[in-house]
């Protein structure tokens, strides 16, 4: 079977100004949202309590809600989490509880204002200091993995290839962290670990392209770079499109089968393989365009290379 | 010839295939719910079996089979009630000495067991349990030892006949203050050379020295109170009863604790971060005095101000008899004549010495028993952070003095729960440095359960989408990838069961995604063939390109990955690891099976032959 067949020719180049403004206006969306509404950080980052309660029946959430707020718990957020049985209660970081004892204050408040039993499904604790260490390491983390993929990049492709990915990589990421702060879902460590397998999964399909690219520069004659790219993009367009499938099928499963707890990871990897797709299509390639890419650029390049290579014993 | 692999690189591939299939086999046999039974102070012994088997067997348990490793017995069962009532069998019918803990045993069998193969370790996300993570107080750590200086300082002076008039701790300086210079003089080389691990700075126009811990010195002190920590929890792990817990530092002043199966985070809290002590010390004056000191908030120099339980003042020495440290062993009892809860302590030599010592010197004087406990916690105030440090000191009790006694003897003047955890605390020894938990995470059984389940399950699902897939999509190579597919999947398990990896739900999440991605090299070469085929090149010169010209592309887009799975595993904690570990290990295999193994079948299956046509 082949859904594309091998002599495509679709005109994307021409179309790259249209996928510009996309690009841009969704970036400039993110970043407003980021700026306005910011990130709906979990626990791992704020510090404060989670604790989830499983009931056998479904459970009334007004009244815990009413509860805990007539047990000096005012500031808890409760909701629903995957089921109508279960229930994700959420209290912030306080100076005038003594955190020791809230969980089992919060278990008991619940256990007493139920006729069903109730059980503890998870209780999870985050000190101030370890929700900034956290917030700190994971922005720190972010940057490390794109200093370093920029390096690799740099020493595996000419300048203007690893600036085309690098772009292509920041796009990813920021539109992906920006669908979190515009739809406010929880940013919590899993989907901090979401995101930096993005940064690695937008560059392998963005490298794929780059290479191809590189790869009809040098064989091809033709001379008009909007021709190549079109035709690097078209060639390498079924492998893309079949791995970002295969990638979204099992996103898919981990996203309905997977549970509640793993919500926030599959979906980031989701929007990410989405957003990584389109942009390997074409923010590489328009920005290698916008510098004026040519033949030569990627000439010069092999030679550098077997200058290198003719200097080894 | 194209497309024909040596001999030697199929043997190769069979032996990784075999090793991978033997080494990923424990995964499918489960656990036992067992009981695990070692002993608090001694080595169990082989003969101790027969005790074991008497006592389920008055009880009439079934159980699989008893095995003996490492001075510990597992004694293993059909299900999880038997073993809940095994375990209630065994706490009465050994002695309190028997550390009785419930386990889930893998039910691996023995001949696997014998080439040393094991499951997959659960983490805590999958099996239940809780995460602690702690802060030592290194501050109070380096403050006590500051403090024990300056009694040393002073018998130091006092031995070596210095006039001095006082030392005192300030900040983090202690300072040695003289009535002459004279004095201040002659101190100075005697105090380097008996202190090494000060640095001095002397200030002869105020008659004083500061003396200061070096660096080295602090450094020092602080690892010690880290690993002297870690033996304490280590201890009091034991006592709880946990199978399997792990206590590792992290960091410079952090401990994580992990106790699989525990429940009860409540008491796990109150056992573990519990700083209760005790000290033994003589009253100064009468109870009138102790009032009197209590009104006009006038304490004698000899004496320092403590109080009861009740709120009752009590005058007590500065001396102090016997401290925590001294206390070898404990146990809860209840006291034969007046019936309350009590704990009976059992002194070393040095403590038996002290007590015996003022014992006979004071018959018919009081002796105080004080309960000190120390906490710490970092709360919120506004924006900062603020590290709130309480320090408990009661009197428990106040009695005379009746006659000599030196190494065992009772303690009164408690609650039955607190005179156990005491005993216990006392038994386990005392932590060096009080430790603050500052991140907790308790997963109740059922959500484990509840996670190992959706994760296996979008695991297969996610995987036989995918094979269907790439099985209409390349037909005959499709079969292929598929196969290569799944070895990927099977040398996975088999690396991470050889490692002993902890397999946690983003861990699993990490296998789904290596499900998905790794189609991914096949899919390069794949499309590479045909484009060679669309091209008019012989099929098996396509068959050669394809993979040729794959190879580097493959190679960048993995590499990327796995930088930034590299990134991840060095922030990595706990759960997310587990990720950064499956993602990097899933990208290096399914490149292995992608390029050689895939390699492998299709030279194997289209090598050597006129072909006009291949079902790709």
């Amino acid at each position: 079977m082949q859904l594309l067949d091998g002599k495509l020719h679709i005109d994307f180049m021409s179309k790259r100004k249209i996928a510009l403004a996309t690009s841009l206006l969704l970036i400039i969306l993110s970043i407003a949202s980021l700026a306005k509404n910011g990130l709906n950080l979990g626990v791992d980052f704020t510090g404060g309590y989670l604790i989830e309660v499983g009931y056998p029946n479904d459970a009334d959430i007004e009244s815990i809600r009413n509860a805990l707020a007539n047990n000096n718990f005012k500031d808890a957020q409760v909701q629903n989490f995957g089921t109508s049985k279960d229930v994700l209660i959420r209290i912030a970081p306080s100076s005038d509880i003594n955190k020791a004892s809230i969980s089992d204050k919060v278990l008991e408040t619940l256990k007493n204002n139920t006729d069903q039993s109730l059980e503890m499904r998870r209780v999870e604790y985050v000190g101030p200091q370890v929700g900034e260490e956290l917030r700190d390491q994971g922005g720190m983390a972010m940057l490390v993995a794109l200093f370093f993929i920029l390096v690799y990049v740099s020493l595996r492709f000419q300048f203007k290839s690893a600036v085309g990915a690098i772009l292509a990589l920041i796009h990813d990421v920021i539109i992906t962290i920006g669908c979190f702060s515009i739809l406010q879902l929880d940013f919590d460590l899993s989907v901090l670990a979401a995101i930096l397998a993005i940064i690695g999964y937008s560059l392998n399909d963005t490298v794929v392209v780059l290479d191809r690219i590189r790869e009809t520069f040098r064989n091809v004659r033709r001379t008009n770079p909007g021709e190549i790219i079109n035709l690097s993009i078209n060639q390498t367009l079924s492998r893309t499109l079949m791995t970002s499938f295969t990638t979204l099928i099992v996103l898919l499963a981990l996203f309905f089968l997977g549970g509640e707890v793993i919500h926030g990871f599959a979906s980031a990897l989701i929007i990410g393989v989405i957003v990584g797709t389109y942009s390997s299509v074409y923010v590489a390639s328009s920005t290698l365009m916008a510098m004026n890419i040519t033949k030569q650029d990627f000439l010069a390049h092999t030679k550098e290379k077997e200058e290198v290579v003719d200097d080894m014993p | 010839m194209l497309n024909q692999y040596p001999l030697w690189k199929y043997l190769m591939l069979a032996i990784v295939l075999i090793a991978g299939s033997i080494y990923a086999l424990p995964n499918l046999y489960g656990e036992d719910p067992s009981v695990q039974i070692s002993h608090s102070s001694q080595a169990l012994e082989e003969s101790d079996r027969l005790t074991i088997e008497q006592a389920l067997k008055k009880e009439e348990i079934s159980f699989k089979r008893i095995e003996f490793a490492d001075n510990k017995f597992l004694v293993r069962f059909d299900d999880a009630q038997i073993q809940l009532k095994a375990a209630r069998a065994l706490k009465e019918a050994l002695d309190k000495k028997h550390l009785i803990a419930l386990n889930l045993a893998p039910a691996t069998p023995d001949w696997l067991r014998s080439l040393n193969a094991s499951p997959m370790y659960l983490g805590l996300d999958l099996r239940g349990g809780i995460h602690f993570l702690m802060e030592v107080d290194m501050h109070a750590a380096i403050k006590r030892v500051e403090e024990s200086l300056l009694s040393d300082i002073r018998s130091f002076l006092r031995e070596e006949k210095v006039r001095y008039r006082g030392v005192k701790r300030d900040d983090n300086t202690l300072v040695i203050e003289f009535r002459d210079a004279d004095n201040l003089i002659e101190a100075i080389p005697k105090l380097k050379r008996q202190f090494r691990q000060l640095e001095f700075t002397e200030i002869e126009d105020q008659l004083r020295i500061n003396a200061k811990l070096s660096e080295v010195a602090v450094r020092e002190e602080k690892k010690s109170a880290l690993q002297q920590n870690i033996i304490t929890l280590r201890n009091r792990v034991n006592e709880l009863g946990v199978a399997e817990p792990i206590i590792q530092q992290q960091g410079d002043s952090r401990i994580v604790v992990q106790l699989p199966g525990v429940q009860d985070s409540t008491r796990a809290k109150a056992i573990l971060g519990g700083t209760a002590t005790l000290e033994f010390r003589l009253t100064e004056g009468n109870v009138t005095d102790w009032y009197s000191a209590e009104e006009t908030g006038r304490v004698p120099v000899k004496a320092l101000m403590y109080h009861e339980r009740d709120g009752s003042p009590v005058l007590l020495s500065r001396r102090v008899i016997v401290t925590g440290d001294m206390i070898t062993d404990a146990a809860s009892t209840i006291d034969t004549d007046k019936g309350t809860p009590a704990v009976s302590v059992s002194l070393n030599g040095k403590g038996a010495k002290k007590m015996n010592d003022t014992t006979r010197e004071f018959v018919g004087h009081k002796m105080a028993v004080v309960f000190i406990e120390n906490k710490v916690e970092t709360k919120m105030v506004g924006d900062e952070m603020v590290k709130h440090r309480t320090t408990t000191k009661e009197v428990i009790n106040v009695s005379t003095i009746q006659g000599v006694f030196g190494a065992r003897f009772q303690i009164t003047g408690m609650e039955s729960q607190e005179a156990r955890d005491l005993s216990l605390l006392l038994r386990a020894g005392s932590l060096r440095a009080p430790i603050e938990i500052i991140e907790e995470r308790t997963i109740g059984p059922s959500l484990g359960a509840d996670n190992i389940q959706q994760g296996y399950r979008s695991v297969l699902i996610g995987f036989l989408l995918v094979l269907i897939f790439m099985a209409v999509y390349y037909k005959a190579f499709g079969l292929i990838a598929n196969l290569a597919l799944t070895i990927n999947l099977v040398l996975l398990i088999a690396i991470l069961s050889m490692l002993q990896a902890t397999l946690t739900l983003p861990g699993i999440a990490g296998i789904v995604l290596t499900v998905g991605m790794a189609v991914d090299a096949n899919v390069l070469i794949f499309e590479r063939i045909r484009e060679e085929l669309r091209n008019g090149n012989s099929v098996q010169a396509s068959i050669h390109a394809g993979y040729e010209k794959a190879f580097s592309t493959i190679t960048d887009a993995n590499i990327t990955t796995l930088i930034a799975a590299i990134v991840l595993f060095s922030l990595g904690t706990g759960p997310i690891k587990g990720f950064a570990v499956t993602l990097s290990i899933g990208i290096l295999t399914s490149m292995f099976t992608a390029i050689v193994g895939t390699r492998a079948i299709v030279n194997l299956v289209y090598g050597n032959r006129n072909l006009d046509k291949i079902s790709i």
